[in-house]
């Protein structure tokens, strides 16, 4: 029983802070300045209690089971909704039901972490929809806003979708095997047809999930629908997540079909960069230029996972780790402007650098991060999903890669073009930002450039396989 | 002599100029770091010399190393050979030049050092790293300071041109990237050691593959034709300081690439496409003098002339003989010295006059006689004037490429020398008609160069003479190490 409690501590504090949140909006509530500080400080506890106590262990007849990558995991999602619950305060404050915007942010968490954990298809299945109905929910918070009703509707539609594909699969993984185990499943693959149907239709699923091309249809339009947070949420934590299941699905479960997933993770990867980038470069919307632009870094991720376990494994979780701290600065600096000023074009954000020198320095590293040009942490990032890609020596598939990288980088100094150069005669004025949100952006700025540098990041993770 | 200083002293200074207010301390707290830079420059050759001679014929000296990503196999490995030490000391003088001729900057001052001295020590860093990674890293981390310098502190059409300069150049990035990863995959252990790439061998089939890429990419930095059209308009462009640092260091860091990295590594790779870059550097230069011609702007003169001879810096390396090489590197440092003069005499010229059309300005020597003395120094070293550092560079390679035989060397060799007759031409007439002439209305209250320009100009016109008039010393430094790599071209059939 105590070595349950502590091999799932980390999905049971979230839990605690769950009912800890349900009892104060049962009792008198809070205000929304004070409960945020609350919230803010419960996250750090939790992060920091991350590092503690992380025992391997296998519960529940291996449905689920955890060790120390799968701890670290987690702790990047904890760091990352820490960093979230600092960064929007703008947001938060002018929300109306924040209790209830955290307590399914945290269920949503929840969700994830037992998505990772997880050691059976059924159990994927569950922690996956506690992963995504709770969001639906969340993209619908700017109440007052009809496109925000619209990302929702198209949220939850995908995603139902994307579940029936799923369950078709995990019924035909039942069929043709005979168990939906992760132990057992490796030994039961022979590549008979029935399989391989199975197998693409879970892997469908995963592209929905992830938003690969060309199942990426219903991202942008969320993205730009959905308050800044939640977008921020569910392009840097939902998608770090299930690219970690992701990983542990293709290298564990279905080792032995690796020829078949790895031309398939090659042709979405080209597929999804490609298209990624090319539709990031038209766009205006800050928001919809992010949402673009992560379906582009997705396809990155790829180039990593089709590499081998090991190598895989490290440098996405090194890059999901880096990807943190760029894309929610990045989200962190959209956030502050538009909820203050209302302006969300990139051309609104011309002469922004008279104005904001430091909201504008965030917004640069985090960009040059995105685009991988050191010192940023971007660089280390991208060239080990590279590094690890190109250990199949299939260098066409690599040249595509890195020249994506260029693409890539047109559009993100469209950006800094338009911050740093650009005349204007009205910019956006001087904003005061507040404490934590500052605070947030510190320690993104310091993650993006130390995260890198520090070399012995990257040895660690790869100590944890 | 610790290596470690090259990259820490403009690290320190960098963060300084964060922490500074006043913008007048910033200017001297640069001008500080820059000095302490020429000064350890200045011992690192003294201690290399006094190393050589003493008899310590390692390779490589000063080496340090310290494990960085030890699961890749990536280290931060630093030494020197005569070569990057030569190129160290090209960086220390562009960079005190640089840092001078800027003094009177009042735009964003803060940002404006941060960036320079950034844009310095990824130089420094280039030269002095033996491991792969870390050069790489190094050639990239320039890519920022360069964008936001000629997108903020430019002129013209500048965003245009920042964006053309960062995009080829992470191209070539791009492409060596490729390379290295070619290299690190498919060489017996996996390493980005450059040392022990070269003990251990590349296999040919892998060389076929990576030398075009790793020597086209570095080659986008040195302006390799048809790669070359970010050159005039990034030059021209950038301010006064970031086309020094950009013509006088940055194309210099491709150069070394291609040697270092590229004809070093794969001297297989470097036999089989020799005629090629022969052909196309020669083009280059023929291609880059004619444009030159026909240019009305001075900057813009003086970056397509930069086309012209970079071509020479590739054509040295390719024709592949010691004395060619030798004269490839001497080159790139005569290049940097000179085009970095060149671009601080146009800034000052410009600063007055306020124009850089050449057919605006007359008589400038009457008012200007420290400037234009100084503008016919670097004009006559462009033209390969002997004493000056141009014609000791350029007549070594000229010398190396004749040691062929055959016709097609011949006649290569002869149509890069049919440039320095077009180079002659424009240089005298664009000085004809700027300093000589009749004074033009106006320009009587014009005055000279400022303390400050003057010490710049110094600093620079010392180097250019120092080459010219005493080529044995450059020669006898870099010499042993281009002989290096020339055994090992000669080891493979």
């Amino acid at each position: 029983m105590n070595e349950m409690l502590i091999i799932m501590k980390s999905e049971l504090l979230i839990t605690i802070i769950i009912f800890l949140l349900l009892f104060i909006k049962l009792g008198k509530g809070m205000t929304n300045d004070s409960l945020l500080i609350l919230v803010q400080f419960l996250m750090l506890l939790n992060f920091i209690a991350g590092f503690f106590f992380n025992l391997p262990g296998n519960l529940f007849d291996g449905m689920y089971h955890t060790g120390p990558l799968i701890a670290f995991q987690k702790n990047i999602l904890n760091l990352g909704v820490y960093l979230i619950s600092l960064l929007f305060a703008d947001w938060f404050r002018k929300s109306e039901h924040l209790t209830e915007f955290f307590i399914l942010l945290l269920s949503a968490l929840l969700g994830m972490f037992l998505m990772i954990s997880s050691g059976n298809l059924l159990m994927f299945f569950l922690s996956l929809e506690l992963a995504t109905i709770p969001v639906a929910a969340l993209a619908n918070f700017d109440l007052d806003k009809k496109k925000s009703s619209e990302a929702a509707m198209k949220f939850i539609l995908s995603s139902a979708f994307s579940s029936g594909i799923l369950l078709f699969g995990i019924s035909m993984v039942y069929g043709a095997t005979g168990t939906l185990s992760f132990e057992l499943l490796p030994a039961q693959l022979n590549g008979n047809p029935l399989q391989v149907l199975a197998f693409v239709f879970l892997f469908a699923a995963f592209a929905f999930k992830l938003s690969i091309v060309p199942f990426h249809l219903w991202t942008a339009d969320v993205y730009e629908g959905s308050p800044v947070a939640v977008t921020a949420f569910l392009s840097v934590i939902s998608k770090g997540s299930v690219s970690f299941i992701f990983l542990t699905a293709l290298y564990k479960v279905f080792q032995p079909m690796n020829e078949l997933w790895y031309n398939m993770v090659m042709i979405l990867s080209i597929a999804t960069m490609i298209t990624g980038n090319l539709f990031a470069l038209r766009q205006q919307n800050i928001k919809r230029f992010l949402a673009f632009s992560s379906i582009a870094q997705l396809g990155f991720i790829l180039v990593g996972i089709s590499s081998n376990a090991l190598e895989g494994t490290s440098s996405v979780v090194y890059f999901v780790l880096i990807y943190v701290f760029s894309n929610l600065a990045a989200f962190g600096v959209t956030s502050v402007i538009s909820s203050r000023v209302g302006k969300e074009n990139i051309d609104e954000y011309r002469g922004l650098y008279q104005t904001n020198p430091f909201l504008c320095w965030v917004m640069a590293l985090a960009l040059f991060s995105l685009a991988g040009i050191p010192p940023t942490a971007g660089f280390f990032g991208k060239l080990f999903l590279l590094t690890a890609g190109a250990s199949k020596a299939n260098y066409t598939f690599i040249i595509i890669a890195a020249l994506n990288m260029i693409l890539s980088l047109y559009y993100y100094l469209k950006v800094i073009r338009a911050m740093f150069m650009e005349k204007n005669e009205k910019p956006i004025e001087k904003i005061r930002l507040y404490p934590s949100v500052k605070l947030g952006m510190v320690i993104c700025a310091i993650g993006i450039i130390l995260t890198g540098l520090l070399s012995w990041v990257f040895d660690y993770i790869q100590s944890l396989h | 002599m610790n290596l470690l200083l090259l990259i820490l002293i403009p690290l320190f200074t960098a963060i300084a100029v964060l922490l500074m207010r006043n913008p007048q301390h910033i200017k001297w707290v640069a001008l500080t770091g820059a000095t302490t830079q020429f000064i350890t420059a200045l011992w690192l050759l003294l201690a290399y010399q006094n190393e050589r001679a003493a008899g310590n014929h390692f390779q490589m000296l000063f080496e340090q190393r310290y494990n960085l990503f030890t699961s890749w196999h990536i280290s931060f490995h630093l030494g020197v050979d005569g070569i990057s030490t030569a190129m160290i000391l090209l960086t220390a003088f562009v960079v005190i030049a640089g840092v001078l001729v800027s003094w009177k900057m009042t735009k964003m001052t803060k940002e404006f050092y941060f960036l320079l001295i950034l844009l310095s020590l990824g130089a420094y860093g280039f030269f002095i790293s033996l491991d792969l990674f870390i050069l790489f890293f190094f050639l990239e981390i320039a890519v920022i300071p360069k964008y936001l310098l000629i997108g903020i502190w430019g002129s013209g059409n500048k965003e245009y041109s920042a964006n053309k300069l960062a995009l080829m150049l992470m191209g070539g990035s791009a492409l060596v990237l490729v390379g290295l990863l070619g290299l690190y995959f498919n060489s017996p252990e996996r390493t980005f050691d450059l040392i022990r790439l070269s003990e251990i061998g590349i296999s040919t089939e892998t060389q076929k593959i990576c030398f075009p890429l790793l020597f086209i990419g570095f080659g986008v930095f040195t302006a390799l034709f048809p790669f070359h059209t970010w050159v005039p308009d990034g030059h021209s462009s950038a301010p006064t300081a970031g086309s020094m640092f950009l013509a006088g260091i940055s194309m210099k860091l491709g150069g070394y690439g291609c040697l270092r990295v590229a004809t070093y590594l794969m001297p297989a790779g470097a036999k089989e496409y020799a005629n090629i870059i022969i052909v196309l550097s020669s083009i280059a230069i023929l291609y880059g003098a004619f444009t030159t011609l026909m240019q009305k702007d001075l900057k813009y003169m003086n970056a397509y002339s930069s086309v012209s001879h970079c071509g020479f810096v590739l054509l040295g390396i390719s024709m592949l003989t010691k004395t060619s090489m030798t004269g490839a590197v001497m080159q790139m440092i005569s290049h940097g010295l000179m085009t970095a003069l060149f671009f601080a005499v146009i800034g000052m010229i410009y600063e007055r006059t306020h124009t850089r059309q050449i057919n605006e300005m007359s008589g400038l020597l009457k008012v200007m006689p420290f400037i234009s003395t100084i503008f016919f120094i670097v004009g006559f070293c462009s033209l390969g004037l002997p004493g000056l550092s141009g014609f000791v560079a350029e007549m070594t390679i000229f010398m190396g490429s004749w040691e062929h035989p055959d016709a097609f060397h011949r006649i290569a060799t002869i149509v890069a020398c049919l440039s320095i007759v077009v180079t002659a031409v424009y240089i005298l007439r664009a000085i004809g008609k700027t300093a000589m002439g009749p004074l033009k209305e106006g320009y009587a209250n014009l005055t000279d160069a400022s303390w400050n320009e003057k010490l710049a100009a110094v600093i620079l016109v010392a180097g250019i003479i120092a080459i010219g008039c005493a080529p044995f010393w450059l020669n006898n430094l870099v010499g042993p190490d281009t002989q290096l790599i020339m055994q090992k071209i000669l080891l493979t059939q």
